[in-house]
């Protein structure tokens, strides 16, 4: 078991350090920061003394090997643009980025579970149908555009929810500010978890309703049924519960992918949080604060591939079993 | 229970805390920095006119106006002294007294190697205070135009920077997190209560103004929030979240103004967009001409002028939001004249008789490098004008990117046909001149991307810094236009349009430079 963790741990390290080479490989192809960071005054030899400064006259290479060893000390350098330190921005907008990422999640595993059991159950009802065809609009509209529609019904036409921004926030510790204790900030996060859980809710949905009608089908549901068990204790504690296995390590990976993927509806909806930061940073070649939040990114994913792979060895007994040669 | 608590969130209907003269104001960008020193870009600048002032300042017509200096003049002893006398009796908002100097410590700020503003005082050698209300500005030769700029050189108190560590500009190498950058302490009609970076900005009316009795100053507090997404930012216009927006899309434009209760107010901008062509190279990479390059020849340049439909571009691309162009100064600007600026007409068959008379009957194919995020509808524009190249003959290849992208094929020579677009801060051909016409060299024409480099124009341009006869220096001034316009350095498109769109009730005037100054707009 701590042989098996310690691989996993050092594969993991070395996931991350190939991450970071490929994204400072890309970065000049982003564009040069030079430009942005001067003003339009600017001359050839301003251009020059900055890029020297800033050390992209060196190789890629390099210039990687400065960010890891700023890195390992948890000094992520200076924001290009906003000329503050890449790790105070990551955490003034960290909080924004998790409570919106949290509710979303919640939304789309309860709703998700929900109706994925409902339409398992009820097959073949209206109903059913309905939502199933409705879920589609879910998988196949881009997340901006159901963005933009939820905004101009619920903010321009109807005037309910506020079309941008996180709405009052308190701050609570040193750092973090939350939004769920003012009624404004309540209501801000609704159309964008919406918008970002709709996806992962209609997949987690379309995911437990197949892997329920699959269980349903099994003989011990028949004999359950046929032992006089009601409809209720047959559906939910023996089926639902043999749905879930796979069902929870797909949300597991979901959630990173909710984080990392908030990018677009942040931008929408000018929520301030790590995925409205990136686009800044990457329209205005922002490098350390790419770099730092590429390589946040990936910890986080390798954590969470990390957390799943250990899981599974305990949950399923037997890949235990192989490891210790048979009984 | 869940859908419960969404209800009683939702059904809360969001009116406003925001009392009748708080503006809540949307534009796509956030400033970068408080700092006043360390970025000269639009909203920067913008923000740090609510909060600080500098020693004159441009009314929102594009005038003169005192602000911190009441009188400016050359010196009559000296030419290459200019005389500031200060205003008296103004405080900094945390109560120190402004004097001479604050203005000096300021200037010399904005005159070190980490300040985005060097340039401007590139001629500047002294800043010194005869007394605590005059300010004299040295220059290494007769500056005629050294008031147009400092129309954004904002004064910081000097007491205030020493005792915060402020006294550098924010650099980006220290690491260090310079106490300006995110506080600010200034003479300006009003005070900031609180930023966050790119979230929220709130700033509320400074009450011991000194122009209290002479500007209008209704807008009592302003609430500034960035709202990137152009299709957000009207939406939160149109649900009456905001109350004023800039940058509205040129789409949004008729729904915005027919909304009930809701103005677009439109105005030129100092903005002129043009195309830039290589004409120095004697073969060019990127065309399909062996050996020779058909942009060196004037006559394949009037060809491609002669090509582009303005008038088509502005109908269709722009919607009618622009002004088509002749010239590349916008018409703010001394030195533009009407003439040059109404000379460009559609002539196709003419153009395509340049083309054969030059040798190039049957055409070539060449890349038009173009931005896509800079500049309204940028790309579209490039894509226009490719099919009406084509009607000559010149097969162009379109190659549109990110500004981050393009713009360093400009700086870097790596482009031999390009868009860009210039702003004249100073009101005066001479920052067009050096950035665009004047030959390439470490001082001097960083923006010029069409390797003309002509010694003689060069030397008048030059000339033009310290040339104190007006008279003359106007004759110079049209003398280099008239040789721009003849070799068809460039081929101008249009003058941008501003659009601001707000509350019924606001009022004001367009600023053509889009920085709205918030002691002029008045509330209805």
């Amino acid at each position: 078991m701590l042989a098996f963790i310690i691989r996993r741990v050092a594969q993991s390290a070395l996931v991350l350090l190939i991450v970071g080479l490929v994204a400072f490989s890309m970065f000049r192809f982003v564009g040069d920061p030079i430009d942005n960071m001067l003003g339009q005054e600017r001359t050839q030899a301003d251009i020059e003394r900055l890029r020297v400064q800033l050390g992209l006259d060196q190789p890629f290479p390099v210039q990687y090997y400065k960010f890891l060893e700023g890195a390992v000390q948890g000094n992520f350098g200076v924001s290009y643009r906003q000329g503050r330190p890449v790790a105070e921005i990551l955490l003034e907008r960290a909080p924004a980025t998790l409570e919106l990422a949290a509710v979303s999640g919640l939304l789309a595993i309860v709703l998700g579970i929900a109706l994925g059991v409902f339409t398992a159950i009820r097959r073949n009802g209206v109903m059913a149908n309905v939502i199933m065809s409705a879920s589609l609009i879910g998988v196949s509209l881009p997340t901006f555009l159901i963005g933009i529609l939820l905004i101009y019904l619920f903010s321009v036409e109807l005037g309910w929810l506020p079309s941008f921004g996180r709405g009052e926030t308190v701050r609570v510790g040193d750092w973090w500010t939350t939004g769920f204790l003012t009624p404004s900030g309540r209501a801000a996060l609704i159309l964008p978890s919406i918008t970002l859980g709709l996806y992962q809710m209609t997949l987690i949905m379309r995911l437990v309703r197949s892997e329920m009608l699959e269980v349903l089908r099994q003989d011990y549901i028949r004999f359950a049924r046929a032992r006089g068990l009601r409809d209720r204790v047959v559906n939910f504690r023996h089926a639902l519960k043999n749905t879930m296995v796979p069902v929870i390590t797909v949300i597991g990976l979901q959630l990173g992918a909710i984080i990392a993927f908030a990018i677009i509806t942040e931008t929408v909806f000018q929520w301030p949080g790590v995925g409205l930061l990136f686009i800044n940073a990457v329209q205005f070649v922002d490098i350390p604060v790419m770099a730092a939040y590429l390589m946040l990114i990936s910890v986080m994913f390798v954590g969470i591939n990390l957390i799943v792979d250990l899981l599974y060895f305990l949950i399923d007994p037997r890949l235990r079993v192989d490891r210790a040669g048979g009984h | 229970m869940k859908t419960a608590l969404i209800c009683s969130v939702a059904c809360l209907a969001l009116t406003s805390a925001a009392g009748a003269d708080t503006l809540r104001w949307a534009r796509a960008g956030d400033a970068l920095t408080l700092d006043p020193h360390a970025q000269n870009e639009g909203p920067t600048t913008a923000l740090n006119h609510q909060i600080m002032e500098p020693l004159l300042i441009r009314d929102m017509t594009g005038a003169f106006e005192p602000a911190l200096a009441t009188e400016w003049a050359p010196s009559p002893d000296d030419p290459n002294v200019w005389v500031f006398k200060l205003r008296e009796g103004v405080t900094f908002h945390d109560g120190a007294a402004f004097d001479s100097e604050d203005v000096i410590f300021s200037l010399e700020r904005a005159m070190t190697e980490d300040s985005d503003f060097k340039e401007l005082l590139a001629s500047v050698t002294e800043v010194r205070a005869p007394d605590a209300y005059t300010v004299e500005i040295v220059t290494d030769g007769p500056n005629p135009i050294m008031a147009n700029n400092l129309t954004n050189l904002f004064i910081m108190d000097k007491g205030w920077a020493e005792a915060n560590n402020a006294v550098k500009v924010q650099d980006y190498e220290g690491g260090e997190d310079t106490f300006a950058a995110k506080n600010s302490n200034g003479t300006g009609p009003y005070k900031l209560v609180s930023r966050e970076p790119d979230v929220k900005t709130v700033l509320t009316i400074n009450e011991d103004y000194w122009g209290k009795d002479d500007f209008p100053l209704e807008v009592t507090e302003i609430i500034y929030t960035p709202i990137q997404n152009a299709a957000t930012r009207v939406a939160a216009l149109l649900s009456g979240e905001v109350d004023f927006i800039q940058d509205v899309p040129v789409q949004d434009l008729q729904r915005v103004g027919s909304a009930d209760g809701l103005d677009v107010r439109t105005a030129p901008q100092n903005r002129v967009i043009f195309f830039g062509l290589n004409v120095g190279d004697a073969d060019l990479a990127n065309d399909s001409v062996e050996g020779a390059n058909p942009l060196a020849d004037v006559r394949v340049r009037q060809a491609m002028s002669k090509a582009i439909n303005r008038d088509a571009i502005q109908q269709v691309v722009m919607r009618g939001q622009s002004a088509p162009a002749g010239m590349i100064a916008p018409p703010f600007v001394n030195g533009w004249t009407e003439a040059m600026d109404g000379a460009s007409t559609t002539d196709i068959e003419a153009a395509k008789a340049l083309m054969a008379e030059a040798g190039y009957g049957d055409g070539f194919s060449i890349q038009l490098d173009c931005p896509n995020d800079r500049y309204i509808n940028d790309e579209a524009i490039c894509q226009a004008a490719v099919g009406m190249l084509g009607q000559i003959g010149i097969t162009v290849n379109l190659d549109a990117k990110p500004k981050a992208q393009h713009f360093p094929l400009i700086s870097n020579l790596d482009t031999d046909f390009y868009m860009l677009g210039w702003g004249v801060p100073t009101y005066d051909s001479e920052y067009i001149f050096n950035f665009l016409v004047h030959g390439r060299s470490d001082k001097y024409g960083s923006w010029n991307g069409t390797r003309f480099d002509d010694p003689a124009i060069n030397d008048k341009i030059v000339s033009l810094a310290s040339q104190t006869d007006l008279a003359a220096r106007d004759a110079t001034i049209a003398e280099i236009w008239q040789v721009v316009q003849d070799q068809q350095l460039y081929i101008p498109i249009h003058h941008q349009v501003l659009n601001w769109g707000m509350k019924s009730g606001v009022d004001t005037v367009v600023d053509p430079e889009d920085t709205a100054k918030f002691k002029y707009f008045k509330m209805n």
